[in-house]
């Protein structure tokens, strides 16, 4: 711990108003308008973690989304949140905070000092233990790894905080309030479009922040944001990262509330995902800093020159007494200046022979020591920086006490976002870095992106692509003239290629993860040629900063030692999110019960009140089973099945996709999606029918009811109702257009109620004493339409267990009544609700197949339901009913099973083989249903089975291969009950 | 996000649709009993990387059957149509 670096004056951070936050437990005080790492700096601390692999001592090294080493781990409990870099934390009133990777902590690490995992840690060591022939050695080595070497740890609590998703739209979109982006949305907004300025940081301006108050570029900047603020078609988003660019247009934008400390209790969102659809895109992303690789360049104190100077000027925190800025470019002179103005002592390392028009100049006057040609060799000390050596090219090595070492490797254009919409980075040799290749149509790129040093030449190209991204638009207005700098800070002399110097310590090139010039060095030697296998092989890049500051370096180093340039040695592929984003944030209220829509059926509220336990089927809620027929469902369905089969009960069957189809070739249509034939059906009965995929796999099965001679009421099962409609429409409207039929889905307009069992014609007697039920007034597959006090209701009477039933269809709203009226009217027979556990086994019984048996890979014939195909007419799947493949014997076909073995289990997935198979393999079939038999007292199912009814009694076997189980069976007819249907007809 | 204009509707997110392929083909007239005809609508594709037309239902609005205009190749979306109406002249 050391003295206060603050400044007494400057800075733009409010001295009225101090902020208390907890680091490691101690109590600290910043200002607002700090970030977590200038308040840490301003109070001395420069130990703010401890490296990935070999705990080394880190301290920050950038000022803002690059920052690889200054991860802490913020709030706690369901709030807790690791890894997040201090660089990018706005700070607040009660800001809790810890250091983490050090044991028992971070200044005093007993993982650093054995480092006994160094050796087995070096690159390459992810990658063989998961890929190579010692893979299996991961699990040895696992619990050790992941106790020493990792970041910060989340935790399992439930995240309390609240997060929301927002829509939005706007005409140009501009990413980056730096200079260039500012320009841009001040031009676009004075053309007349709608605009939305995009900023990650809490204040506009970009590297304008980074200027002293009161210097030109400070006034600058305030301008700018005043013109823009100006503009009401402006919106600004600050706190708001850019996280993905993607087709149509569509960006995805987190905003963040952290600073106003949101209360969930209020409905205040923490983070908000929003996606944007934007008719233009402004990249004005600007670049980000590289640092340079020497011995041990990772020592506490050795920072990104610019981000020395931006702790300077914007937070008023000199990081030391004594600097070193060490350089190949001009962009750090700035920093020596403004340093030596602070009072500070700067020795300036130039690797160029000379620098900018006057820096040299300049910078003697203000008492900075310039040396031209030298390198940084080493760093020196271990918990801080205490000096560096460096060397003309060839020379001896000097030596320089110092306590912050600046240095600048050159600017890597900010071109993730661009490279999201396709656009291919290009090597630009005088910049010596890469810039984005050409846009898509509606994007454009100004400033720092497109490798602009100038001030004023960005915001030149910021005004004129706001201008043009609003033409593209449609934008009639007159952008007005340009912004212009008041005057011009150096411009950018071309950066040389940085010279790497084989000093002494471990030169590392990407710090979160770890990976030294040695690493790429081995990779190379290794064979793992490319900067994609290079990543792989060490990790370079994977960390959570993705590389901002190290992957130009890194493919460098393996351009050199492959004696290629640059433009050959290219870039690893840029992907979403630009930076990390919670997993919060991105699910916002889709989470638990809101994950997806769920559906409820008229009655939903009745079955609640009376004791059904419900699930979840699709997206339907359902009764599984109410709690009169048992305390579980084991016990509970089967007592269900009874009364159905038995006396009479009352199942909702509301789910049951229900389409309305009408016209005057309502008739000829059916003819042609059902296998069987539907024109000759009378009026006033219904058919059961089968359609086919085009490709004769069996697409659903239902029952469509004829109410007039146009109209028509189909059934489909509750899982493909939404497919079947699709494909209805899809004929209709793409291949028979002609066909005079409309079809509507009114599933949510009935409510649907299957009364079955021997008693269900006296139940519904009882209810409806009106309605002659006989069998000559109502046949099996009859329907009926009548009016019931001004509602309409439909009975049809079919049957789903092989029980005599009925099917009473009401409007939505008058679902409950018709279920309680029907219930209390019956109850001297005995009627009670039944479940769907009960429904579905009561369909396996009667051999009835269900999604369960229908996988879109049966045929008719292999569902045992051939016989229904009309020879007479077309029906779609006809012609490819007939391929080779369809007719071969050997394929899957239903069968019923009934288990052989009282005190064992048959289940569904079982692996069917016979007798004399070895078991192994996918066998002969498979379990598809199983169900408790209540007329055969044993365990039955539906199974798939090789030629199926070719082998009925036979024994076969039921592997089980999860439980170690397998049990004998007995291949039967799956009607196992009424198999002559007397039962319905009754 | 796609975005994709419906003729009814305006430009819509693509999540609000249904896709269901190559719209260049014609379906055989019903009751074509030539199984050939048949296997090559339902199973060949053509598949290109560039300028395609493609099927896309609005499930979510008007549930009318377009025809889009898509480049497989960049995912440039251009124009819409009902299928029912056919192409614009
Ligand atoms: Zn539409």
């Amino acid at each position: 711990m050391t003295a206060s670096a603050r400044l007494p004056a400057g800075g733009r951070i409010d001295r009225e108003q101090p902020l208390s936050f907890v680091l490691d437990h101690r109590l600290l005080t910043g200002y607002a308008g700090d970030t977590l790492a200038s308040a840490l700096l301003a109070q001395g601390i420069r130990l703010v973690g401890r490296s990935f692999k070999y705990h080394r001592p880190r301290g920050l090294l950038a000022a803002g989304v690059e920052e690889p080493n200054g991860l802490l781990t913020l709030g706690e409990g369901g709030r807790r949140t690791p890894n997040v870099p201090a660089t990018v934390v706005e700070l607040h009133e009660g800001l809790f905070c810890q250091r983490q990777n050090g044991w028992p902590s971070v200044d005093f690490d007993l993982m650093a000092a054995t480092s006994w995992l160094a050796p087995l840690l070096g690159a390459g060591f992810y990658y063989k233990t998961f890929m190579g022939p010692r893979r299996g050695s991961w699990m040895f080595y696992e619990p050790f790894i992941r106790r020493a070497a990792g970041l910060g740890r989340a935790d399992h609590l439930p995240d309390p905080d609240r997060y929301e998703t927002r829509h939005a739209f706007t005409d140009v979109l501009v990413i980056g309030a730096g200079p260039a982006g500012l320009a841009a949305a001040r031009a676009a907004s004075r053309a007349g479009c709608r605009v939305t300025l995009v900023e990650q940081d809490f204040l506009l301006g970009g590297s304008l922040l980074s200027a002293a108050i009161g210097s030109a570029d400070d006034i600058l900047r305030a301008t700018l944001e005043a013109d823009v603020a100006a503009m009401p078609n402006v919106e600004v988003l600050r706190r708001t990262t850019a996280l993905g660019v993607y087709d149509g247009d569509t960006v995805a934008l987190v905003e963040r509330h952290d600073h106003a400390r949101p209360d969930p209790s209020k409905g205040e969102a923490r983070e908000v995902v929003i996606t944007l659809r934007a008719r233009a895109i402004v990249h004005a992303t600007g670049a980000i800093e590289r640092s340079l690789v020497f011995g041990d360049n990772d020592r506490p104190g050795v920072m990104l020159a610019g981000a020395v100077r931006t702790y300077l000027n914007r937070y008023a925190v000199a990081v030391g007494r004594q600097a070193v800025i060490a350089t190949n470019n001009d962009s750090a002179w700035s920093t020596a200046l403004d340093l030596a103005g602070a009072g500070v002592g700067v020795t300036l390392l130039d690797e160029r022979i000379e620098a900018g028009n006057g820096l040299a100049d300049a910078a003697r006057r203000a008492g900075v020591d310039v040396r031209h040609e030298v390198r940084l060799c080493r760093a020196l000390g271990r918990r801080a920086v205490q000096g560096v050596e460096f060397a003309r090219r060839g020379g001896a090595i000097e030596r320089r006490a110092c306590d912050v070492v600046g240095i600048s490797g050159g600017w890597s254009p900010t071109l993730h976002l661009t490279s999201h919409t396709g656009s291919k980075p290009t090597f630009d040799v005088g910049l010596d870095g890469f810039v984005p290749g050409p846009f898509a149509p509606g994007h454009y790129g100004a400033g720092a992106i497109m490798g602009t040093r100038s001030l004023a030449r960005s915001l030149a190209e910021g005004h004129a692509v706001g201008d043009a991204a609003a033409r593209h638009v449609g934008a009639a207005a007159s952008a007005g003239s340009a912004p212009a700098p008041t005057e011009e800070a150096p411009t950018g002399h071309a950066a040389s290629p940085p010279d790497r110097a084989p000093g002494r310590g471990k030169a590392f090139v990407d710090f979160q993860n770890d990976v030294t010039t040695r690493d790429i060095e081995l990779a190379h030697e290794e064979g793992y040629h490319s900067v994609e296998h290079l990543k792989r092989f060490t990790t370079l890049g994977m960390g959570t900063d993705q590389g901002k500051t190290s992957n130009v370096d890194a493919a460098r180093h393996m351009a050199a030692l492959r004696g290629i340039d640059m433009a050959a040695a290219g870039t690893t592929t840029y992907r979403p999110p630009y930076t990390p984003v919670s997993v919060g944030a991105l699910a916002g209220r889709s989470k638990g019960t809101h994950f997806r829509a769920t559906r409820r059926t008229p009655m939903h509220d009745w079955h609640l009140m009376n004791g059904a336990v419900m699930i979840e089927a699709g997206p339907w809620l359902r009764p599984w089973y109410y709690r009169w027929a048992g305390r579980a469902v084991g016990s509970a369905y089967v007592e269900e099945m009874r009364l159905v089969r038995t006396g009479v009960g009352i199942s909702d069957v509301s789910s049951l996709g229900k389409i309305d189809v009408r016209g005057p070739d309502a008739a000829l249509f059916l003819d042609r999606v059902y296998v069987n034939a539907f024109a000759k059906l009378p009026v006033g009965k219904a058919r059961y029918g089968v359609m086919l995929n085009d490709d004769a796999t069996v697409l659903d099965d239902g029952t469509t009811a004829r109410f007039d001679d146009n109209t028509f009421f189909m059934t489909t099962t509750t899982a493909q109702a939404a497919e079947v409609m699709s494909w209805l429409e899809f004929l209709l409207q793409t291949a028979w257009p002609e066909l005079r039929v409309q079809v509507v889905s009114v599933t949510d307009r009935w409510a649907g109620m299957s009364v079955a069992g021997p008693k269900a014609r006296e139940a519904i007697a009882l209810a409806l004493p009106g309605v002659d039920l006989s069998s000559e007034a109502l046949p099996y597959m009859g329907v009926r339409e009548f009016d019931l006090d001004g509602t309409p209701v439909r009975i049809l009477r079919l049957s789903f267990s092989g029980e005599l039933a009925y099917e009473i269809y009401v409007p939505a709203d008058k679902g409950t009544s018709m279920w309680t009226h029907l219930l209390e009217q019956a109850a001297p027979l005995g009627m009670r609700p039944y479940g769907l556990e009960a429904l579905a086994s009561l369909r396996i019984e009667k051999g009835h197949v269900a999604g369960l048996e229908l996988d879109h890979r049966n045929t008719l014939d292999d569902l045992g339901l051939g016989a229904m195909a009309s020879k007479s007419k077309a029906f779609i799947g006809r012609e490819l009913a007939g391929r080779e493949a369809l007719k071969k014997p050997g394929r899957w076909s239903l069968v019923g099973l009934e288990l052989l073995e009282p005190t064992a289990k048959l289940r569904g997935g079982a692996i069917l083989f016979s007798r004399h198979d070895a078991l192994e393999g996918h066998g002969r079939g498979y379990i598809t249903s199983v169900t408790w038999s209540t007329e055969h007292h044993k365990l039955i199912a539906l199974a798939l089975y090789e030629d199926g009814r070719m082998h009925e009694g036979e024994e076969i076997l039921c592997a089980y291969p999860l439980k170690n189980e397998i049990v004998r069976a007995r291949i039967v007819s799956p009607m196992f009950v009424d198999p002559s249907g007397e039962r319905v007809r009754a | 996000m796609l975005r994709i204009p419906c003729p009814h509707c305006g430009e819509r997110d693509y999540t609000e649709f249904r896709y269901a392929g190559d719209a260049t083909k014609t379906r055989p007239a019903h009751g074509t009993t030539d199984a050939r005809a048949w296997h090559d609508h339902v199973f060949l594709f053509v598949n290109p990387k560039g300028p395609h037309r493609e099927h896309w239902q609005h499930v979510q609005g008007c549930r009318q059957w377009l025809v889009l205009e898509r480049d497989t190749g960049t995912n440039a979306v251009g124009r819409s149509w009902l299928a029912r109406a056919g192409e614009p002249s």
